[in-house]
């Protein structure tokens, strides 16, 4: 009788951990973005052509980051698919923490893959993270306050102009603010926009043999620039403003322009959010006179696998389906055109149909003008444009955006600033064995 | 004379005692009405009050992309189970300490408390290792495990602090009258200190039910509480205030609604070593 029961119970555990093995279950990492809740939300259409279902954990972007670099160096295995950026693919595909995507089948066509996406999120010439969007950073602006002020913005602005229509704009009686630009601390916060700003006025992070540059005359230059932008015609309290705090500003009619990611394009014109969706104009990231660089980045929310993931083919079936031409169809099919995800596939921009979103050429062309493996003027030693691809960066970045901070705020000058700066970083890296 | 300085004092003091509640009460209140705006007028500058167009739009957005039942009842779990396993182990200790006290008493009481100085992430990355290898990642065993110990010490000050009030000729008598410990515990210390045992496990509960350190940390999908639910809703890049107030007034209310209805025991509790 004894026997009887343990033979029954026993099946009974078979069966369910056969059934278990069955019904696959892949878990998702990423961040509470427009496109990627759109993408839970059409992920039904997933699940229903293969048999996969899918856990999704969304968390806030620093929380994110933290959890799966955890995760990963654990090798905690929590993680099927993360949601992960151009900062870390280099790094941890170094490591060998993530899967190369080289198996991915030949109609994904990898070569549709914008050029710049794709040498971001490569190392050693494989794939290791598919985009699922990029974006660069533009210039917007409000075309009825530059008419207003009985100017025109280049297609192509140099900073010069950028000042100059800061300077025009500025009607502090209306407040409005004739430039909105990041002030908070941090490495993807105004680490990310003064990075570009150094690239176009000619400076670098670092030289060849990786000592620390912020002790030169072209840094000076370009955070005295950045500075001066923000003291004179920017909005008060800049020095706590990101991306979403000078988006509302931008919305509320509150900034004459805003330098910022190209996907702002779509919140600023979108008329049920923004009280100037009528009235924005977009042009490229500035370069400075007679330098060749333009202050544009170059970023990608991409998806990769985990090393170690138990779960390899299935995640990789994933990845094929969300970053896939055939996705950006069932999204412009359901949502219309001006809600696919930017900035990862040649095709999207040749498609007539795409080309009459307004931002469309603009976003396209900036993307094309960041060139991550050459981001200075003079040469580097490091990949990454708005940051450096190396693992002490999130660190330097921080504290050195602390400081520069701490200037918008008006408690350090520029010089006091890049000087703390460059004692910190150097200290940094000499720590860290460069 | 007197009498009137009395009652200016009485109205004064309502009147301070109103608005500090106002002022605690405010950010609450805020989120609420928050969760009822439109993104736009979440952030409106001006501020806008009581005077928009209500709309129920954030939680019909919030229910269709979470699976809250799932989150609440993940919360529900590991609050309560760390709770009454924190119980088990912190009743029997501050008998101990109240009743049977050793020249180390006050010692390890102090060295408990210590621990809850160190900052939490000091220990995260020993206590992830060790639950990779038990496989208690993402699991509410684990969760209830992780957050019973580090609100044992509270539980345990706590309860010793009750304890202490009781006379211990009563446990005395009861001793003599035959009762073993375990009915010495379960029988007479028990009932006598409901008060301070219910308020006891209302603010772990509460403590447990609001942790976000390790509940954010030691879960991914399946064993991911309320305060996972509330962080999915903030963005990098987009509006999302009213989402994230209607996020937070559903993770917040089923505490707030319990803390309601047990504010009498609570203040009780909390205030019993105050008033004696």
């Amino acid at each position: 009788m004894r026997l009887g029961k343990s033979l029954v119970a026993s099946t009974a555990i078979a069966l369910v951990a056969a059934s278990g093995a069955f019904a696959q279950t892949l878990t998702i990492a990423t961040v509470n973005n427009g496109d990627m809740i759109r993408m839970q939300g059409l992920s039904g259409e997933f699940t229903a052509q293969t048999g996969i279902e899918l856990e999704w954990v969304i968390l806030e972007e620093n929380i994110l980051r933290q959890r799966v670099t955890q995760d990963i160096a654990t090798s905690g295995g929590q993680f099927d698919i993360m949601t992960i950026g151009m900062y870390e693919a280099p790094i941890w595909a170094e490591r060998d923490w993530l899967v190369s995507l080289d198996g991915l089948p030949d109609d994904y066509d990898i070569d549709d893959i914008l050029p710049a996406m794709r040498a971001g999120l490569s190392f050693e010439g494989s794939l290791y993270a598919a985009p699922f969007y990029g974006e660069s950073s533009m210039v917007m602006y409000r075309t009825d306050l530059m008419e207003a002020a009985g100017m025109e913005m280049p297609e192509e602005p140099t900073w010069d102009d950028i000042a100059a229509a800061a300077a025009a704009m500025t009607d502090r009686d209306n407040n409005i603010n004739g430039i909105c630009l990041r002030g908070r601390a941090g490495w993807g916060e105004n680490m990310a926009f003064i990075t570009t700003v150094a690239n176009s006025f000619g400076a670098r992070w670092f030289d060849e043999d990786w000592n620390a540059q912020l002790d030169s005359p072209e840094w000076l230059e370009a955070v005295t620039f950045y500075n001066d932008l923000l003291q004179n015609y920017g909005p008060p309290g800049a020095a706590n403003n990101g991306f979403n705090e000078n988006l509302t500003l931008f919305q509320q009619g509150r900034c004459g322009m805003w330098i910022d990611a190209t996907v702002a394009a779509s919140f600023v014109t979108n008329p049920n959010d923004s009280t100037v969706a009528d009235s924005v104009g977009f042009a490229l990231a500035p370069n400075r006179d007679g330098l060749d660089k333009r202050a544009n980045w170059l970023w990608a929310w991409a998806l990769a696998i985990p090393a170690g993931t138990q779960q390899e083919e299935a995640a990789m079936e994933f990845i094929n389906w969300a970053t896939s031409k055939d996705y950006l169809e069932l999204v412009a099919e359901r949502e219309g055109w001006a809600n696919v995800p930017p900035g990862s596939r040649t095709s999207l921009y040749e498609n007539p149909e795409y080309a009459q979103v307004p931002f469309a050429d603009m976003t396209l062309r900036s993307i094309n003008a960041a060139d991550p493996n050459n981001p200075t003027v003079d040469p580097v030693p490091y990949v990454g444009i708005q940051f450096v691809a190396i693992p002490e960066w999130a660190g330097i970045g921080t504290s050195a955006g602390q400081e520069f901070s701490a200037m918008v705020a008006g408690q350090l000058t520029p010089e006091q600033a890049l000087e703390r700066a460059q004692a910190l970083v150097t200290d940094e890296m000499e720590a860290a064995g460069y | 004379m007197a009498r009137s300085v009395t009652t200016q004092r009485k109205t004064f003091n309502t009147f301070l005692a109103w608005v500090i509640g106002l002022l605690i009460f405010f950010p609450i209140l805020w989120t609420v009405l928050t969760s009822f705006k439109s993104e736009a007028q979440a952030i409106a500058d001006p501020p806008v009050w009581f005077f928009f167009d209500w709309t129920l739009e954030n939680y019909r957005v919030v229910q269709e992309r979470s699976n809250y039942s799932r989150f609440l009842w993940n919360s529900i779990i590991i609050a309560g189970g760390s709770t009454v396993l924190g119980m088990f182990i912190a009743i029997p200790a501050a008998w101990s300490m109240a009743f049977v006290p050793s020249r180390q008493t006050k010692n390890i009481l102090l060295w408990m408390l210590s621990t809850k100085m160190l900052p939490a992430v000091g220990v995260l990355y020993p206590i992830y290792l060790i639950f990779i290898q038990m496989g208690l990642l993402d699991t509410r065993v684990g969760l209830t495990i992780v957050l019973m110990l580090i609100n044992l010490p509270i539980m345990v000050w706590m309860l010793y602090t009750y304890f202490k009030e009781i006379p211990g000729e009563i446990l005395e008598a009861a001793r003599m009258d035959g009762a073993g410990l375990r009915q010495e515990i379960l029988y007479v210390l028990t009932p006598m200190a409901i008060p301070g045992i219910a308020s006891t496990m209302l603010l772990n509960i509460i403590l447990a039910w609001n942790e976000a350190f390790w509940t954010l940390n030691l879960t991914a999908a399946r064993a991911a509480p309320l305060t996972a639910f509330i962080a999915s809703y903030s963005s990098p890049e987009g509006l999302f205030y009213a989402k994230l107030s209607a996020a937070s007034t559903m993770a917040i209310a089923p505490i707030l609604i319990l803390g309601w209805f047990s504010q009498k025991q609570l203040v009780r509790g909390l205030t019993f070593g105050a008033v004696k």
